[in-house]
């Protein structure tokens, strides 16, 4: 069940996993072979998700692997590792993904906000983890070299878009009503 | 693009996704637009999105679509849009090994790893080094040695990580740009130099002695960052366990101050590589332990859990060393996190002293009902555990038991308790009676048919022998009035055995058969016709044959035979002797708990090791005739360990032969070995008969060869030789690259340790459930006795293992455990000699001053006596 010494190496992470409210897969990304197909890649989801759904607990052994983890709104964040792994290490990597994020989509971490920044997040990622090695844990690092121009302004014209929606909505509830 | 979709969310409400139905095909067809100039990087950068998207979700793409929609996004390197570029690097790494010809962006990427754009290079290095080969890494090698010490962190540590990630593939291209690693090594900033540091050691963690001067360079240096600190640790205590380092080494002193480090990440794993060490002493681990006993407080849940973790692995070893842990352990029970709260439990278990068993009990059973099934197995499992160190406080665990499995709950969980109750039984007799009694209450209404059976085996075990047997008879005849098929057989089968054994019982037992034989059921109404036969005639050594100890051949053997005997009819019956014995009966041995996350092994129904073995030799033409294989014995080790060949022997028992199979690994890269055979000069009069070499031995790959050996017919007392071994063979160098081989060769030999062939390779371990019923059986017409004194054992307990080893048979009753504080035992072994005659030993111990030995051995045959009594001497 446990090996005595620990082989150094850098790779740290297995997989990262993000997931909606429905235990469905928004974003995936395993890093060895512990689990090479599709299928067995959403069973594994499937049963994380019905583990851990429910609690507000933070970490977990499951199917022999270290799963830290961390739900906001209507998105669980999952960070994978070998039971062997120093459980802060994958912690400090799930810390930098949720806090990128959340300076990404100005505390907006949500599924809807998310969707609209699949790009920021895919770059977010990438800059994080790189098959399997941390490449970085400051999240100020992280959203600094994403530098998501196009997608921010973006953003800002999307709220912008709501707001006036919002409004015109609002008008023509209230022109009804007169 | 994103308005558009907004638009649509607005329409079926705000809980859709944007990408939910997205099509390939269309997406693909979208992907056009790449082509078209000028290029509009909003539309682009979306269609990208939603490619990967599709990747991600785990879609297929075939390989011409995926080059086809490749080869467009390569337009897109023209757009100096930055988010769009980067995306392009993306959609490079995924599509890397699904579309042809990637490597047509090589010049695209060089040109922006060298660029001046800073946000660009470090993931162009990155989507570059994805996509080179060995050759093409020659190419942009001047680049990544620049790129390495850069002083950009983000374009170093990518140099550094890519590079890392090639050193499978290109070892020696890689290999070297160590200066520049070392360079970037002290770099300021705190991740490039954890990846400097991990790519120096995988570059050089073959080589000892550098790996050295690089942890005294950096221990000395003292480093920013806390992933270089455990990475630093990881590396100390592994060659601290390679080199057997004492805890005095500077090394050990590295890891111990870590534990003072600012770091809360560095501070675990220091602790844990000092809980990891193989023995360290109690004095060494209590630093390490009160640091984790400190996290156990900790308002971080990652945190508990890894002190926990770390705390119940100590507990395994060091009990004594976290008891001082236990207050903040209770406290974890309540933790809101179950996998701290059972790691807390199962810890404190472990640690828990005699006087603390009560309180502890009383606390578990306060909560037990709140939790979950999979948790309670957890829980009965470190109760088991408790229950086997402190084996007088067996009354308020079985009471305890009683309670859970009165409870409801699923199989597996009804399933630990009632082994957790039989390995209580087992171990003490005093709880005997009690256990029987909560297990009969508990088939009187169980709904599992394998618990049933299982219970039911135990009773016709166990309950003939206790004081009262007559009061079992009930809730056993009660099994074969209300259950199913498989419970009401296994419930006629204990009748008889208390039938076999109870003289006074056998009339009561006789007329409930009667009825049984009465049943619906065929298997039932077969079962209670033939014990009904084997017990009217009232023979001692049928039952002990029939009811007492059922067959000890192997399943699968005795399925092969049977087929082989019908496929060639012959006048002579079916002879149960030339069936294989089953190897060691494993599901009779004592249960293991089994630790919390391991899967059931599939039972029985694969072959065993020996069937395999059976299988293997048959094929072997010069080994057809030798009748069915007796025995194998477990590989024994004739050369060191890490000599230039690696050779194990396993050595095959048939009846008059012997088969030795040499399993040979070459370890030298530049040899080709071939026609490998091992000679062998036997000490008595064995003759070898046969060599059969192993063709060829290449690197790394093992093979065997095998030599067959005559036993000598003359003398059967003769069981013990000793053979000088000497590997011969035919060698041709060859390139270390290639593995081309040299055209010529040269003879060679090597001379191998010594091989002992003992009487424990003719004795086939048999387990006999009731070993008085078999010693009645065997009879005493060739018994015989000797005492001896084995002066150099000092206690019964090492008697016992000796005399085990030393036979090769299997102990019965539970015999091979020697109660405390006794000075005398005896020991119950039973096996099958070579040529399937049983041998029985009983041997009585004394423990005066060593060991005295009185043994008795009885057989079907007598020179088999008189060779177990000749070699004990």
């Amino acid at each position: 069940m446990d090996s005595p010494i620990l082989e150094p190496s850098l790779y740290t992470v297995k997989a990262v996993l993000i997931l909606d409210n429905d235990g469905d897969r928004l974003y995936a990304k395993y890093y060895d072979d512990t689990y090479p197909t599709v299928k067995e890649q959403k069973a594994f989801e499937k049963n994380i998700f019905n583990k851990t759904h429910r609690t507000d607990s933070e970490i977990a052994l499951l199917e022999g692997l270290t799963v830290v983890y961390k739900s906001n709104i209507d998105l669980f964040f999952y960070v994978i590792g070998s039971s062997h792994e120093n459980e802060l290490m994958l912690m400090a990597v799930l810390n930098c993904l949720f806090d990128s994020l959340s300076q990404m989509l100005r505390k907006n971490v949500e599924r809807r906000a998310l969707l609209e920044n699949m790009e920021g997040l895919f770059l977010a990622v990438d800059e994080i983890v790189d098959g399997g090695v941390i490449l970085e844990s400051d999240p100020q690092q992280v959203v600094h070299r994403v530098a998501l121009r196009v997608s921010s302004t973006s953003f800002l014209l999307s709220s912008i878009h709501q707001c006036v929606l919002q409004s015109a909505k609002e008008q023509i509830k209230w022109s009804l009503l007169r | 693009m994103i308005k558009k979709f907004d638009k649509k969310d607005e329409e079926s409400g705000s809980g859709s996704n944007p990408f939910q139905h997205l099509e390939k095909s269309a997406v693909l067809q979208e992907a056009r637009i790449f082509n078209e100039t000028p290029i509009n990087p909003r539309r682009c950068l979306h269609i990208l999105t939603k490619i990967i998207y599709l990747l991600n979700q785990g879609e297929h793409f075939g390989t011409t679509e995926a080059t086809e929609a490749f080869f467009a996004m390569t337009r897109l390197f023209q757009s100096n849009d930055q988010t769009l570029r980067r995306m392009c690097y993306l959609t490079i790494k995924e599509m890397a090994n699904i579309s042809e010809d990637v490597i047509i962006v090589t010049s695209s990427l060089t040109k922006d790893m060298t660029g001046k754009e800073d946000v660009y290079r470090g993931p162009a290095i990155r989507a570059l080094c994805r996509i080179t080969d060995t050759t093409m890494l020659q190419a942009i090698e001047r680049y990544m040695k620049q790129a390495i010490v850069d002083k950009v962190p983000s374009v170093s540590s990518s140099a550094l990580v890519s590079s890392l990630h090639m050193v499978k593939m290109s070892y020696d291209v890689v290999k070297r740009w160590v200066n520049e690693a070392q360079e970037a090594a002290s770099s300021d900033n705190i991740m490039v130099q954890y990846h400097a540091l991990g790519l120096l050691y995988h570059l050089r963690k073959n080589d000892r002695l550098a790996v050295t001067k690089m942890l005294n360079k950096f221990t000395k240096s003292g480093l920013k960052s806390p992933f270089a600190y455990c990475m630093l640790i990881r590396i100390a205590s592994k060659l601290l366990d390679e080199t057997e380092g004492g805890h005095d080494s500077p090394l050990f002193d590295f890891i111990e101050s870590c534990l003072r480090n600012k770091n809360e990440m560095v501070v675990y794993e220091a602790a844990s590589a000092i809980v990891h060490m193989p023995n360290c002493t109690a004095r060494e681990l209590a630093p390490a332990v009160s640091v984790l006993q400190l996290f156990c407080s900790s308002p971080k849940a990652a945190l508990r859990y890894a002190a926990v973790r770390t705390l119940n692995k100590v507990a395994m070893k060091h009990p004594s060393a976290v008891t001082a842990c236990n207050l903040d352990l209770e406290n974890l029970i309540t933790d809101s996190n179950r996998s701290i709260a059972t790691l807390a439990i199962t810890t404190l278990l472990k640690t828990g002293s005699e006087s603390s068993v009560d309180r502890l009990m009383k606390q578990i059973s306060s909560f037990v009902s709140e939790i979950s099934d999979e948790f309670k197995v957890v829980v009965v499992q470190a109760i088991s555990a408790l229950c086997q160190k402190y084996p007088r406080k067996h009354s308020v665990m079985m009471n305890f038991l009683s309670n859970m499995l009165r409870d409801d709950g699923g199989f597996e969980y009804k399933r630990a308790i009632v082994d957790c109750i039989i390995s209580i039984i087992e171990d003490n007799p005093e709880s005997k009676e009690t256990g029987l009694a909560h297990l009969c209450e508990f088939i009187e209404d169980c709904e599992h048919t394998v618990l049933a059976t299982k219970i039911l085996h135990l009773l016709g075990k166990e309950g003939p022998r206790t004081p009262q047997p007559s009061k079992y008879i009930r809730f056993i005849f009660n099994r074969v009035v209300l259950e199913s098929e498989a419970v009401r057989a296994a419930a006629v089968s204990a009748l008889a055995k208390f039938g076999a054994q109870n003289d006074d019982l056998l009339p009561s037992v006789l007329v409930l058969m009667q009825r049984c034989m009465m049943d619906s059921d065929d298997e039932v109404r077969d079962r209670a016709t033939f014990y009904m036969n084997v017990l009217q005639q009232k023979q001692k050594a049928l039952n002990a044959a029939y009811i007492f100890n059922g067959l000890s051949v192997s399943i699968p053997g005795l399925e092969k035979s049977l087929h082989q005997y019908t496929l060639e009819p012959s006048e002579k019956p079916f002879d149960m002797k030339s069936v294989p014995l089953a190897t060691t009966p494993i599901t009779e041995q004592k249960t293991e708990i089994a630790p919390v996350a391991t899967s059931k092994l599939p039972e029985k129904l694969a072959p065993s090791r020996q069937d395999i073995y059976q299988e293997q030799l048959a094929s072997i033409p010069e080994f057809q005739g030798l009748g069915p294989l007796f025995k194998s014995s477990e590989p024994v080790q004739l050369t060191e360990a890490e000599t230039e060949y690696v050779v194990r022997c396993i050595k095959h028992t048939f009846a008059r032969h012997m088969v030795f199979q040499f399993d040979c690994t070459n370890t030298l890269n530049d040899q080709l070995l071939q026609k490998v055979i091992v000679q062998m000069e036997p000490s008595e009069s064995y003759e070898v008969i046969h060599y059969i070499p192993a063709p060829s031995l290449p690197y790394s790959q093992p093979s065997s060869c095998y030599t067959l050996v005559r036993l000598p017919d003359d003398d059967p007392t003769a069981v013990s030789c000793t053979f000088s071994c000497t590997m011969k063979y035919l060698v041709r160098d060859c390139d270390p690259n290639t593995g081309e081989p040299d055209d010529d060769g040269y003879d060679d030999e090597y001379v191998l340790e010594d091989l002992e062939v003992t009487v424990a390779d003719h004795i086939q371990k048999v387990l006999k459930p009731n070993f008085g019923a078999a010693w009645e059986e065997v009879g005493d017409e060739f018994e015989k006795e000797e005492t001896f004194a084995l002066a150099s054992v000092r206690t019964l307990d090492e008697a016992v293992g000796n005399i085990i080893s030393f036979l090769g048979m299997q102990p019965c009753e539970r015999s091979d455990k020697v109660p405390e504080n006794k000075n005398s035992h005896v020991l119950f072994l039973a096996g099958v000699f070579r040529g399937g005659h049983d041998v029985l030993v009983r041997a009585r111990l004394a423990l005066a001053d060593g060991v005295t030995m009185q043994v008795t051995v009885r057989s079907s045959e007598e020179t088999v006596v008189d060779v177990i009594l000749a070699s004990v001497g």
